[in-house]
């Protein structure tokens, strides 16, 4: 069956991409030196050399590079990301502790701004040149040129802080409550008390460009002929619009979104840093003031390896919803 | 009564370099069961008209005139009734079926679409009379579930036939149904129109720019140039005895089906036809005429009775020029009330 | 179908761009003429760009900023970003009428004025020049692609698409670690990372260009490879890449503001990022110290807004695609 074919060649490919991220990833950090080499320099001569030679052979860093890269790719595949230097635990508890708050937070805003990206947009395609339209896309410019990260922290000021007219209704940052704390649903209150005002900041920076891409697929899908026979047939406007524009014009829209995942990443690592979110984002932040390479590598691996599967699924759901391509 | 009649029609464009005029002051007439073919090359309006007819063209444009279908002029109606009436009265067959169907839809929810929205029958049944309507168009009735890409150029223009005839309307526009099909399919297809044509006793007013093709299909024949009607009357009199020298030079460049080589363009024309915002003086066809004389940049000539039921707007028409003692008409005329 | 207006005019070759003026005696040089017909596509181009409301307000805004940048120390004097300086006021001061404190000051006494004044020159700079860098790589690239097609295509641009897969911040995070942090770093950092979608619009337009009919004739009367892409195909591709550059310089400027906040940037040099992350550092925020954060933010946003605004007028007038409109 053509689907299933469209399938595999799609998973082969994001598999072949995996693999480049992998090699990338290793090579790169291998470039910053290797953890030995570091930690002489850190230790300032209180490591000797004898003992260096000893670690360099128990982390297997003696061995050819090919051999290393063997064996990082093993160890990589079983789950073993290293150890952090900074916490001197395993790089995958480091990281298992804190994906919840990523997920969270990040997973939510990037439902809401899409969600309601592609309404807006849809309302402003439908009603072009309105007031609306152009303010809305005024609105777009806007937040696609601020700096997701100052508008957090003009949103700090004015409902943690309480600048000015502003009241403070907001906690500063952290997750949750560190006194008094809470448990049960009145944690999870807590939490959402917390969340709220980054995941507002997250939502409004991204939902702008949401908007203008649904926009510009359902004007150029009402472009296309088969909306004239639709009329033709006698169906009202709204009618139109809801059975045959908006299916149409929602498939590029829905595949750009998907795909502009990585950049929600970019987002969620300042936001996490000034709200203290104790998450992914704000573990690179912290992993690059405490030289934490272990981390950074099985961090930088695990945000690649999101993108992947994110354009995995777009592909895959396009293909779903578009007859055309499973027939490709 | 005529079953359509459409009186003074002109439409006008807005487009960003100022008002284009499309049409400028068409007339036409049919009865039931009446076949008319309207010809001419691309940009001389024909299309338009066939939106105009329902009133799809873009809601900027200007339309004047009177369409009277029925009882009831069509450019006086109001929305809801305008509706009630676009595919149960007249239906279009529009050309490059490709980019008129939604691509994401079942040819045979299409089919079924009107059916339903206009409360002919509940969606069960309209199914089933979505597959009877593709059996009557030749194609077999388990194809309702493909997807238009799956079908070739041919069998989409089946189904917008099949689906043009859903509601069982009076009056059925094709709009180059056959332009951009392959010679032997087109030569189905028109077999197919005719077929129908016949047995449901529909009117039609068939779009395009191939003469030959009309020949065979329509009773009546009406030439357009630049938006005007140039010459009209019977199908064979007008092709085989033209009165207006730009219905000559079409009709000799289509000897019959199938002649590729001469396709696109009048054979032996030089030039392209105006641009609509930009007229020629007088006769509008007078640059490119191989019989224009000095008085044809003057005077724009008005449809002259060449003999009964059969006109043409020529001034070389016998006693065309002295009844046209009128002044020169504008180039581009904004409807007149 | 023919229910829309009529096309303007049949699809012009862009190889034979517009009619010739008088210019005197008619230049016989067809490279005369080339050069003619360039220019007086950009007269065209100027004055269509003229009626863009956006795009001159872009532009102006853009005007005032370089300007700003270049006349810095004139505007606002450099001892000022000297805590050691005579001329500095109380720390933490908020905003007040007098010179040059109208932003009020930082924690170490510096106006906030001169801080952003001073910015716009690094911000400015770290966007041009790796946009240069950005541009050139992904023209390159995309121009080798588009051209030549075959193994090289395919190589190019799944490589390209591998980079997209990266998401920029990690990438740009663990580049800037590695080279440490510095102003040929940062430029460096953001001009290599940001190729891929240049790469891809480039070579987009190249296939399209590849195939036109001028193309084809000259490659028939014995062009070579380097001939057709500097006079046929590097002309045509000139003007969308020119509109992609302005757009990729406000992207740019983003980037240096992200990677400077989260400590990335120059220590030596103030940018509008530096200032933020100065002022996030000092706890600015917390203390409702507004008018630390503000001027530089606000900044920013009024740069990327005036690059974006020219950029999306420049595209609307220059590309093929939304001209045919």
């Amino acid at each position: 069956m053509n689907t299933r074919r469209y399938f595999v060649s799609k998973l082969l490919q994001a598999l072949l991409t995996l693999a480049f991220v992998l090699a990338f990833n290793f090579f790169l950090f291998r470039g910053i030196g290797d953890p030995v080499t570091q930690l002489l320099r850190e230790s300032r001569g209180d490591l000797s050399r004898s003992a260096a030679l000893e670690l360099e052979r128990e982390l297997g860093l003696d061995l050819p590079l090919p051999q290393q890269f063997v064996h990082y790719v093993g160890q990589t595949l079983q789950g073993h990301l290293g150890v952090s230097t900074f916490y001197a635990t395993p790089v995958r508890t480091v990281i298992a502790q804190r994906v919840w708050a990523t997920v969270l937070l990040v997973g939510l805003s990037t439902i809401a701004s899409t969600i309601l990206g592609i309404w807006i947009g849809i309302a402003q395609g439908w009603r072009r040149g309105s007031r609306f339209d152009q303010g809305m896309l005024g609105f777009t410019l806007f937040t696609y040129s601020m700096p997701e990260f100052w508008f957090g922290l003009l949103m700090i000021m004015a409902f943690s802080v309480g600048v000015g007219p502003f009241p403070a209704i907001f906690p500063t940052g952290g997750y949750s409550s560190t006194f008094p704390v809470y448990h049960g649903f009145a944690h999870v209150t807590d939490v959402l008390n917390h969340m709220l005002l980054p995941f507002f900041v997250l939502t409004v920076s991204y939902l702008g460009e949401y908007s203008l891409i649904m926009r510009s697929s359902l004007l150029e899908t009402l472009g296309e002929d088969f909306i004239v026979t639709a009329r033709a047939k006698g169906l009202r406007d709204t009618a139109v619009r809801r059975k045959h524009a908006v299916p149409n014009a929602l498939l590029p829209t829905m595949t750009v979104t998907i795909l502009s995942f990585g950049f929600v990443i970019s987002g969620a690592i300042t936001i996490e840093t000034i709200f203290n979110w104790n998450g992914l984002g704000l573990l690179s932040f912290t992993a690059i003031g405490n030289r934490d390479f272990p981390v950074l590598q099985g961090l930088f691996l695990l945000f690649s390896a999101s993108v992947i599967v994110a354009n995995l699924v777009a592909d895959l759901l396009y293909s779903y919803l578009d007859p055309r391509v499973r027939a490709a | 009564m005529s079953l359509l009649e459409v009186r003074d029609l002109y439409v006008t464009y807005h487009t960003q370099s100022g008002p284009v005029p499309a049409v400028r002051g068409v007339d036409l007439s049919l009865d039931r069961g009446e076949v008319l073919g309207l010809a001419g090359e691309s940009g001389c309006g024909k299309s338009t008209i066939a939106g105009a007819l329902l009133r799809l063209l873009p809601s900027d444009t200007v339309v004047t005139g009177s369409v009277r279908l029925g009882e009831e002029d069509v450019l006086d109606m109001k929305a809801g009734r305008l509706r009630a009436i676009r595919w149960t009265e007249a239906s279009i067959v529009f050309q490059g079926a490709m980019h008129a169907l939604n691509p994401v839809q079942r040819i045979g929810d299409q089919i079924a679409e009107p059916i339903v929205l206009h409360g002919q029958a509940d969606e069960r049944e309209a199914v089933v009379r979505a597959g009877a309507l593709l059996e009557q168009v030749g194609l077999p009735a388990r194809r309702a579930k493909d997807y238009p890409h799956e079908l070739s150029g041919g069998q989409r223009q089946r189904v917008m036939i099949a689906m043009a005839l859903a509601c069982s309307p009076s009056l059925i526009i094709a709009d180059e149904p056959t332009t951009a099909l392959d010679v032997m399919v087109q030569a189905q297809v028109l077999r197919l129109l005719k077929e129908l044509q016949d047995e449901l006793g529909l009117a039609m007013i068939f779009i395009t720019h191939d003469l030959s093709v009309l020949v065979e299909v329509c009773d009546r024949l009406s030439i357009m140039y630049a938006g005007r009607i140039v010459e009209e009357g019977p199908s064979e009199a007008v092709f085989k005895t033209p009165a207006h020298p730009y219905t000559r030079a079409l009709g000799a460049a289509f000897p019959e089906i199938g002649d590729t080589q001469f396709r696109k363009a009048p054979s032996g024309l030089p030039g392209d036809p105006p641009y609509p915002g930009d007229l020629p003086s007088g006769c509008t066809f007078h640059p490119r005429c191989p019989d224009a004389f000095d008085r044809c940049p003057e005077i724009d000539p008005s449809l002259y009775d060449v003999s009964p039921g059969r006109r043409a707007a020529c001034l070389l028409v016998e006693g065309a020029l002295a009844r046209s003692a009128e002044p020169v008409r504008p180039a581009s005329g904004e409807g007149e009330p | 179908m023919g229910m829309k207006p009529p096309p303007l005019s049949t699809e012009r070759d862009e190889g034979a761009a517009v009619t010739l003026v008088e210019h005197g005696p008619p230049p016989a040089e067809p490279k005369e003429i080339a050069r003619i017909r360039r220019r007086e596509a950009r007269q065209r181009v100027w004055r269509q760009y003229r009626k863009n409301k956006m795009g001159m307000a872009g532009l102006i805004i853009l005007v005032f900023f370089v300007l700003v940048a270049i006349f810095a120390p004139f505007v606002a004097n450099t001892c000022g970003l000297d805590p050691t300086c005579p001329s500095t006021g109380p720390q933490l001061a908020g905003p007040s009428l007098h010179y040059p404190f109208w932003f009020g000051t930082d924690d170490l006494g510096r106006p906030v004025l001169t801080l952003t004044v001073h910015g716009a020159r690094i911000s400015l700079l770290v966007g041009l020049v790796s946009t240069i860098i950005t541009v050139v790589l992904g023209t390159v690239i995309g121009l080798v692609a588009g051209y030549y097609g075959g193994w090289r295509e395919t190589i190019l641009m799944r490589i390209t698409d591998w980079f997209l897969v990266i998401p920029f911040l990690p990438l740009a995070i663990v580049l800037a670690a590695l080279l440490g942090a510095s102003l040929f770093s940062i430029i460096f950092v953001i001009g290599v990372t940001s190729w891929p979608s240049t790469a891809r619009i480039i070579r987009a337009q190249v296939l399209s260009l590849k195939t036109r009919s001028y193309v084809e004739r000259a490659r028939a009367l014995g062009a070579s490879d380097w001939h057709l892409v500097t006079r046929h195909i590097l002309p045509n591709v000139g003007p969308l890449v020119f509109a992609n550059t302005v757009l990729i310089v406000a992207v740019a400027i983003l980037s240096e503001s992200t990677l400077s906040f989260l400590g990335l940037g120059d220590p030596l040099h103030t940018s509008w990022g530096t200032i933020l992350d100065n002022a996030f550092g000092a706890g600015a925020p917390f203390a409702g110290d507004w008018w630390w954060v503000l001027p530089p933010g606000l900044a920013i946003v009024l740069v990327v807004l005036a690059f974006t605004m020219v950029g999306y007028a420049l595209d609307d007038i220059l590309n093929p695609k939304l001209r045919a409109r």
